[in-house]
């Protein structure tokens, strides 16, 4: 049921997540402000960076997977995003007829 | 299944070791499945509205990459840092646990500090709440991450105390794990800041 860490003595899963979470950052900021690609190709690759990211938090860093609970946790969260995702594009998508 | 979710199991890191924990950590879970609604209506709000800037600032003219990468450092490592103290408390370490803590809580002050100090640096600017529908709706979003951060920061010295007084028990362990995940979540939300609000008002 993998909630067992007590045999790990280095936080691998951790530094890993870490340093993947930096090389996104600086990925994003990169292509923001130096790629020199069009406005939708950039928040496009920046939008798809920012969601691996945030997968990164929620898999190595919180464990969403683990304990009994864990398939009900992460059918939640996505849910959960589901949700955020037809909020914001559909509110934007519905005012751009209007602004 | 059913039946071993109710014993006490002795395999499990300390949070986990009682069906009132489990359900605890759940529950938490749900709890922020409903914040990321939240913050979904304040997205919403923000990007609807950014382009409105009035006669007042555009978010072009006001972001700077340095300060926003300052948070972004403080907040990411203070993540990471919380995610230390985590593994600590599961190798029953009491001081790794409470270093990191430490560390954690000073780099969530620092990331307040910044985030405080980019904001009264705006509203010097002459961009405050009430220059344009872009700044309402800018300081409400990032204002409430700010204000979660605070409170994660108030929650987590509470933690601390408790531990100091009770030491590690299937209970204590319970409330830094729950902890944890509120300050992971508050990283989760920062990096869709850092992403649709900071840069993308930086490129468009």
């Amino acid at each position: 049921m993998g909630a067992n860490h007590h045999h790990e003595t280095f936080p691998w899963k951790h530094i890993v997540g870490f340093i993947f979470s930096l090389l996104l950052t600086f990925a994003a900021l990169w292509v923001a402000l130096s790629s020199g690609l069009s406005t939708g190709a950039i928040i496009g690759i920046i939008v798809i960076l920012a969601v691996i990211q945030a997968s990164l938090q929620l898999f190595m860093f919180m464990h969403m997977t683990e304990s009994d609970s864990g398939k009900i946790q992460t059918i939640n969260m996505a849910y959960s995003f589901f949700i955020a995702v037809v909020v914001v594009v559909g509110s934007i998508w519905t005012m751009s007829f209007v602004l | 299944m059913a039946e071993a979710a109710h014993r006490y199991d002795e395999t499990m890191p300390l949070e986990y070791r009682t069906q009132e924990s489990r359900l605890n950590i759940l529950g938490f879970w749900i709890f922020l499945g409903a914040e990321v609604a939240l913050f979904a209506t304040l997205f919403a709000t923000y990007l609807v509205l950014f382009q409105r800037t009035g006669s007042g600032p555009t978010a072009k003219e006001l972001f700077e990459v340095k300060d926003v990468l300052i948070e972004t450092l403080l907040l990411l490592t203070s993540s990471f840092t919380c995610g230390l103290a985590v593994f600590e408390m599961r190798r029953n370490r009491l001081s790794g646990l409470l270093t990191w803590l430490l560390v954690t809580l000073l780099l969530g002050a620092g990331f307040i500090t910044f985030e405080i100090r980019e904001f009264i640096h705006y509203v010097h600017e002459g961009a405050t709440m009430q220059t344009s529908a872009f700044l309402s709706s800018f300081f409400v979003l990032v204002g409430t991450h700010g204000a979660h951060v605070s409170l994660g920061i108030g929650w987590m010295i509470l933690i601390i105390i408790q531990i100091l007084q009770r030491g590690l028990t299937p209970r204590t362990a319970r409330k830094v794990f729950i902890v944890s995940l509120y300050w992971h979540f508050l990283d989760v939300v920062w990096i869709f800041i850092f992403t649709l609000v900071y840069l993308t008002g930086m490129v468009i």
